[in-house]
């Protein structure tokens, strides 16, 4: 059973916080390990070095800015990617059980269509714009794919809501007989959070693309944003494949924790050690792949539901 | 209390983004001026407990707006927004238009006697407003969508640059297909 609670507000932000701010230092951690670093321990206080940095850094200007688009990207994308979890339970807890909370995690999750689009068009520069469209691109790509895994697991449970996917695991997990489901979902959530081999958007061959001209306080809510949403999504595959809080011994909130935890860190580890992959290579193995694979799977649960 | 203060957010917002869509002069703008003028509007459906359809319309009007403001910039005059552009056109037919359109609606609104139930509110509101819309035109709504759907692919196969001929060869006998950029599957 899940119950809503209003404080829940106050504490998601917080929560989903710490865990970017984890990630991004396990992240700086596997970087510095990789580039050879004596102690890459050390590194991990890195990204909260850079963001006291980018507090106090002076914004950078371009010529013909549309200031008012390119201010917007960062706080939508950051505002989205903490909305997306408002129905992702912890334990028995959530901010908003929704009726269609599985379309609901959807739609915030395509705000980032919009914001980093946007974030690459308002720098008028070309390095950014051709990162934005890059990540529209990869936005088609992954979609599909990704909507057939949601309806997957909602078509498991019969229901379109959170608790009731959660509540529908209860003998067992979805991912041991929907594995097909869960790896792709793990890897749209890594495209959708331009992350790891799916940061064509923000890649340095084109100078940063999106990131290329973002400065000061601005890149720094973008990249928070970007964060937040990779663990929006790691937090929801916890309700939607591994039975949410479940699991013994512990108290089930910290069950969801664990479990998030553990996804994020598999899916920051397997970001630094696959290389970038171009999207017009991506998008083939996307529509002749991910999605009959996923049909396939659909295909599966529904007549074993049925 | 809070649902009409809500309404009369969303109702002005909706009115107050979709003047800006003609107010800006940029493509990027007005394109997502119109999006958040949509947003609002799926705000409106989601007070009347329609949680699934406003919360659809969020996701596919973002989805729509985004490969949206591809081609607005694209096609469109003045496509980057450097210089002043404007996105009005016929300004005198298209207002008589406008105030007519306006008048009947508002007329209508305000003339017809709208029916009142005491029921109480369905458990899922969202199927019984499928079920009172599409019930007993299921079959005609199902034919509708196959036609829908045999269009679009009809039109992609249509529009396509490179078939399959151009790809495996005229007697398709290629074992890799011939494509301007490398990668994907199978190479």
């Amino acid at each position: 059973m899940v119950e809503t609670t209003a404080w829940g507000v106050l504490l998601l932000p917080v929560i989903l916080g710490l865990f970017a701010v984890g990630a991004a230092a396990f992240d700086a951690t596997l970087a510095a390990r990789a580039a050879g670093v004596a102690a890459p321990r050390s590194a991990a206080l890195a990204p909260l070095r850079s963001a006291a940095g980018l507090l106090v850094q002076q914004r950078r200007r371009t010529l013909a800015a549309d200031t008012l688009l390119w201010r917007a990207a960062g706080m939508v994308l950051l505002v989205a990617a903490v909305l997306a979890s408002l129905v992702t339970p912890l334990g028995q807890w959530a901010v908003g059980d929704l009726s269609a909370g599985v379309v609901w995690f959807n739609a915030m999750e395509i705000v980032a269509w919009a914001a980093v689009w946007l974030a690459g068009w308002g720098a008028n520069s070309a390095f950014g714009l051709v990162g934005g469209y890059r990540f529209v691109a990869q936005g088609l790509a992954y979609e599909l794919p990704h909507m057939f895994v949601l309806t997957t697991a909602a078509l498991g449970a019969g229901s379109l809501r959170v608790a009731d996917i959660v509540a529908a695991q209860q003998d067992l997990w979805f991912v041991v007989w929907m594995p097909v489901a869960f790896a792709v979902y793990l890897l749209s959530v890594l495209a959708m959070a331009f992350a790891g081999p799916f940061n064509h958007a923000v890649s340095s061959d084109v100078a940063g693309g999106v990131l290329a001209e973002l400065s000061g306080v601005d890149r720094l809510v973008f990249v928070a944003g970007r964060w937040v949403l990779l663990v929006s999504g790691a937090a929801m595959a916890v309700p939607l494949f591994l039975g949410g809080g479940s699991g013994p011994l512990l108290p089930d909130w910290l069950w969801t924790l664990v479990k998030t935890a553990l996804v994020l860190a598999a899916l920051v580890w397997a970001g630094r050690r696959v290389p970038t992959i171009r999207m017009e290579r991506f998008e083939e193995i996307s529509w002749m792949v991910l999605i009959p694979a996923t049909l396939l799977q659909a295909l599966f649960v529904s007549l074993v539901v049925i | 209390m809070w649902r009409e203060i809500v309404f009369w957010l969303c109702a002005a917002g909706s009115v107050i983004t979709g003047v800006a869509v003609f107010r800006v002069d940029s493509m990027a703008r007005a394109t997502f001026a119109l999006l958040a003028s949509f947003l609002f509007a799926a705000g409106t459906v989601l007070l009347v407990d329609l949680t699934y359809l406003g919360v659809l319309v969020i996701l596919m009007m973002i989805m729509e707006m985004v490969i949206m403001v591809v081609f607005m910039l694209m096609y469109m005059m003045n496509p980057a927004g450097l210089m002043p552009m404007t996105m009005v056109h016929n300004q005198k037919g298209s207002l008589a238009i406008a105030i007519g359109t306006f008048a009947v609606l508002a007329t209508g609104i305000y003339l017809i006697d709208w029916p009142t139930s005491s029921a109480p509110q369905p458990e899922d509101p969202t199927m019984a407003l499928g079920e009172a819309l599409m019930g007993p035109k299921m079959l005609m709504m199902i034919v509708l969508g196959l036609a829908l759907f045999a269009t679009i692919v009809a039109t992609v196969v249509l529009a396509t640059h490179r078939g399959r001929y151009d790809r495996y060869g005229d007697r398709l006998d290629r074992d890799r297909p011939d494509d301007p950029v490398r990668g994907g599957v199978g190479r």
